[in-house]
């Protein structure tokens, strides 16, 4: 070995021993949407490699080859044009761009997050009658709220689901756009208010994973981190059990106070939900006295209120934000509720006793 | 109303005592800092006697040469600024792991990332491609100045005081907290109720201005003042790249003033077009800025790609390669940056069809791009090639884009970008495309075109240096970001928990430290290099043997360009002329007729910097005034009817007689 490459494979010790270390966990993911998503990224870049490297080499020999210095090298100054040339220059191209289409439109339609799994891993297909668990998400100010509608129970900053049971997650957020990210099990979906995005996904192996948002949504983003745990069936039960025993419930005025912003929230796992909690925050109508987006749809698609509409306005009452614990801070105004196509009574633009908001 | 008239708040709006950062030390220490430079400076200058000079010969100057000098030392000085964010980010995140939270606050951390993006992109890499569009396309083009010289004036200061208000967020009051393309609802008053977004605002709404005017006069420029004989198929590629860039322009900067503008009737008027309630919805922001926002990135490139086929062509000795498929190329890409800019939120939710279609149409763009990097090569192939600097970023840029345009193709799959998306390595891979693109190209074409603005090259050690820590320096710089976004972790972070990440971070910072010495060295370039002037002096005109009009005129030119309008037989005007034994005219000079200085410009922009300054405190009083002088300026100027003059004859014939004489003595 000549001493140049003596040298540089000497500089590329510490650098393969830097990658053995780390853990690409996009490169050794454990579910199977992020497996085929890894694969995608080797066969992409490899189709790309058959254009890349040559480029770099013939950019590399040229420059050499044609150095002014070396006056052996044909020199030709005034050619500038060759058709057959110039084909290959697009053609080349094109070919590799037309394989990595086909990939993309198949593989961007199978690997839908909207679109329900077809199978458990390369192996396995999806066991007849398997019902998928339904997990929604809620991205809060800066933590994540995660809802087991099947179980009526809820957590914060801590999921779990077994392994090989497809996961179906429903997703929105409170305040600001977030991104729903777990790199072990599934690629990423954007996290929005007044909006639901879908992700459909499966874990293989039990395990420990990060879980976090990847879309910055203000000062407390870095923390905005859970622990999501890929669970045997038994485990997964045990886990459950464990939430049922330690929690209360988390009604709508724990939702209110649990919205605010906050960093860095320990665990928290509530036994039992308010009815229609998760609708509630999707249609941001967790205030009882406001009108849901789905009914304000609803009438606008029947024309609208017109300008009556502008009027009909409420918000929190001072009262009530003192008793929730931020009286300090000034009330938000939105759509009042009214008689609409889910509540013909009209009970809730107006609070009753047994009501607490 | 007139109740409760406060005259504090009329005059100072939101603005109090509160506003100034005295409490942070880093601040407070990079004012005194720049108090203390920008005293020295102006007791300098006033020392020194040069107010005058300044004003009359270059602030009020129409000049497209003077105006073009001063776009790039804008972008000069913006970018020291842009690269000390670009820094403090590094250090933060080598150094904020587990019980460390590093020396940023998320406060001031998510403030730095945002105006890193913003200044890098809007006041570096925008004014540093229009100096140079400014300076070269009227020489290529064998034009005495461009089509609307006061325009052009107006437009560089309009650019400069928008930057003049981002700096200004530094020290009163703060800069947005959003990311630099401030998605609603964060952006929005509920979520981001300070001054920070209101001046993110305004100063991208006073440059834009100047962005979009400075657009519409260089294609009016290339359009109609042509040498005659230059077809738009005889035009040099660096014109036709500046021709698309300007279109784009053109087409994509009033979707950003009125995407901006939307956002700040949300924030000041109450209106609800991309908030949660009220049927506002922030998804239509996001296309409509992306709508802006990809063809913007091509804005950037497409000049820079007619640098390095000039470059490539004069440092081989040869034609340029594929010229007409070059040309088509670039028209191609024009129109597609139009048919992608989904591809930035493919994550947000779109069906599977919709997201193939803009994933394959992004990848179609490759085609062109891939079809110019070979012309380049095959340029080279049977060339003599001088590796003099500007041709080693060329060399460097074809090395290192090849990368960023491939992980930029494989972010364009949409089920890999749901892995990447946000991640460190969508972050390399735009910093690839970017500095190995556009920063390598701008150093390209500063050393390839300073000689023929000052006369004199650029000292080549220096530049070799920079070079090479620049383009190692990336390497160590952005290299762990594609390995740390593999890892899965993402963008905006000021904290980490996973020590194992940290050792990346650390070569990372390695890299950013080596680019400081890269721009450290280019500065030590441009001091020696004025130093050693007269050893570096360029008495023909061209001193690389190049081949396009602007090297047939004196280094530096004349204030008329050319004393005779060219005319153009062939691509390579100026090669051809030569190669037909072309003799300068000596005699049969005519007085020249030539636009007039004026002050307008610069006044109107100071006015309108007040008039931003006003609405970011609500200080509606003087916003009121300022309006209102702009106004009366504005007609004022419209009565201006000493807008010309004529370079007499004799004048001509001297600053002739006097090239003749130097081109002589080199002889």
């Amino acid at each position: 070995m000549p001493p140049l490459k003596k040298l540089r494979a000497l500089l590329l010790l510490p650098v393969a021993a830097l990658l053995a270390g780390c853990n690409a966990v996009l490169l050794r993911p454990s579910g199977d949407i992020a497996v085929q998503q890894r694969d995608l990224i080797y066969i992409s870049t490899f189709l790309m490699l058959l254009i890349i490297v040559p480029v770099i080499v013939l950019t590399l020999f040229f420059a050499w080859r044609y150095r002014r210095s070396n006056t052996e090298a044909t020199y030709s100054p005034d050619w500038d044009h060759s058709t057959q040339l110039e084909l290959v220059i697009w053609a080349a191209p094109l070919l590799i761009i037309i394989a990595l289409g086909a990939l993309t439109w198949i593989s961007t339609h199978t690997l839908d997050p909207y679109r329900p799994l077809s199978r458990l891993d390369a192996q396995r297909e999806i066991p007849a009658g398997t019902k998928p668990l339904v997990v929604e998400v809620v991205a809060l100010d800066w933590k994540w709220l995660f809802f087991y509608p099947e179980e009526g129970i809820a957590t914060v900053n801590e999921m779990a689901a077994p392994v090989d049971r497809p996961i179906t997650f429903k997703i929105t957020a409170s305040s600001v756009m977030n991104s729903f990210f777990i790199p072990a099990l599934a690629g990423q979906i954007y996290a929005m208010p007044g909006m639901e995005t879908k992700l459909h996904a499966v874990i293989n192996k039990p395990g420990e994973f990060e879980g976090f948002s990847a879309n910055y949504s203000g000062a407390g983003f870095s923390g905005m981190r859970f622990k999501f745990h890929g669970l045997s069936n038994g485990d997964f039960d045990q886990w459950l059990q464990k939430v049922k025993a330690g929690g209360g419930e988390l009604s709508r005025d724990a939702y209110l106070q649990l919205e605010r912003p906050s960093e860095r929230e320990p665990v928290r796992r509530y036994a039992s939900v308010a009815n229609g909690l998760y609708d509630a925050i999707l249609n941001r109508c967790v205030e009882n006295n406001r009108m849901c987006m789905k009914d304000m749809m609803a009438i606008d698609a029947n024309g609208g209120l017109g300008m009556p509409g502008t009027y009909n306005l409420a918000s929190l009452d001072l009262a009530t934000r003192s008793r929730l614990g931020f009286g300090d801070t000034p009330a938000r105004s939105y759509v009042a509720a009214m008689c609409t196509a889910s509540d013909p009574s009209g009970a809730m633009a107006s609070p009753v006793a047994d009501r607490p908001l | 109303m007139f109740d409760h008239l406060d005259l504090t708040k009329l005059i100072f709006g939101r603005l109090t005592w509160e506003a100034i950062p005295y409490h942070e030390p880093i601040l407070l220490a990079t004012f005194i800092a720049v108090a203390l430079g920008g005293l020295a400076l102006v007791g300098a200058l006033t020392y020194f006697r040069v107010w005058g000079y300044l004003w009359r010969e270059w602030f009020t100057s129409i000049d497209h040469k003077k105006i073009g000098i001063m776009y790039i030392v804008l972008g000069l000085v913006m970018l020291l600024r842009g690269f000390a964010d670009a820094l403090m980010m590094r250090l933060q995140q080598a150094i904020a792991f587990g019980d460390s939270t590093g020396f940023l606050p998320p406060h001031h951390y998510d403030q730095i990332f945002t105006a890193h993006g913003v200044i890098m992109i809007f006041f570096v890499a925008m004014p540093l491609v229009t100096g140079l569009m400014n300076f070269v396309v009227p020489l290529q083009i064998g034009a005495r100045d461009v089509a609307f010289p006061f325009l052009n004036n107006f437009s560089f200061w309009m650019t400069a005081s928008g930057a003049a208000l981002v700096m200004m967020s530094l020290f009163v009051g703060e800069f947005a907290r959003t990311g630099w393309l401030a998605y609603p609802p964060l952006s929005g008053i509920l979520y981001s109720p300070d001054v920070g977004v209101d001046y993110y605002i305004w100063s991208l709404q006073i440059a834009g201005i100047g962005t979009l005017l400075s657009g519409i006069n260089l294609i009016a420029t290339i359009v109609k003042m042509r040498a005659p004989g230059m077809k738009l198929m005889r035009m040099p590629v660096f014109t036709w790249t500046s021709l698309c860039t300007n279109i784009l322009i053109v087409a994509a900067f009033p979707v950003l003033t009125a995407v901006l503008a939307l956002l700040s009737l949300d924030r000041y008027a109450g209106t609800n077009f991309f908030t949660n309630d009220f049927g506002g919805n922030p998804m239509m922001y996001v296309n409509l800025i992306w709508i802006w926002g990809h063809p913007e990135v091509y804005i950037l490139i497409l000049p820079l790609f007619g640098v390095f086929s000039e470059v490539v062509s004069t440092f081989s000795r040869k034609r340029l390669f594929g010229y007409a498929s070059m040309v088509y190329a670039t028209l191609v890409i024009t129109i597609l940056s139009y048919l992608v800019w989904l591809h930035h939120f493919f994550t947000m939710g779109s069906g599977a069809s919709v997201n193939s279609f803009f994933g394959i149409t992004t990848m179609i763009i490759s085609i062109p791009t891939g079809a110019k990097i070979f012309n380049w090569l095959f340029t080279m192939y049977r060339g003599r090639i001088r590796f003099e600097v500007p041709m080693l970023w060329t060399i460097g840029f074809m090395i290192t884009f090849v990368i960023g345009g491939m992980t930029g193709v494989l972010l364009a799959v949409p089920p890999a970008d749901f892995v990447l998306h946000n991640s460190l390595f969508l972050i390399a891979h735009f910093h690839n495309v970017i500095i190995g693109g556009v920063v390598f190209g701008i150093f390209a074409g500063i050393t390839y075109w300073f000689p023929k603005a000052f006369g004199y090259k650029l000292d080549p050690f220096w530049g070799k240096c920079s070079f090479w820590f620049w383009l190692t320096g990336f390497w160590f710089a952005f290299m762990p970001l594609y390995v740390l976004g593999l890892m899965g972790v993402t963008r905006r972070m000021s904290h980490f928990e996973d020590p194992s990440l940290q050792i990346w971070f650390q070569i990372a910072a390695f890299g950013a430290f080596l680019v400081a010495l890269g721009i450290l060295c280019f500065i030590i370039q441009l001091v020696v290099s004025f130093m050693r002037r007269e050893s570096l002096r360029d008495t023909t005109g061209d001193p690389w043997d190049a081949r396009t009009l602007e090297w047939s005129t004196s280094s530096p030119p004349p204030a008329y360009n050319f004393a005779f309008t060219p005319r153009v037989h062939d691509n390579d005007a100026w090669w051809d002329m030569k190669q037909r034994g072309y003799v300068r005219p000596q005699a049969g000079f005519l007085p020249i007729h030539m636009p007039k200085n004026t002050g307008a410009g610069i006044v109107l922009a100071g006015l309108s910097a007040a008039l931003g300054f006003a609405l970011i405190w609500q200080m509606w009083a003087l916003a009121a005034i300022a309006f209102v002088v702009i106004l009366v300026v504005t007609i004022g100027h419209t009565f201006n009817y000493k807008r010309d003059y004529y370079i007499p004859a004799d004048q001509v014939i001297r600053t002739e007689a006097d090239r003749t004489r130097l081109l002589a003595s080199h002889v």
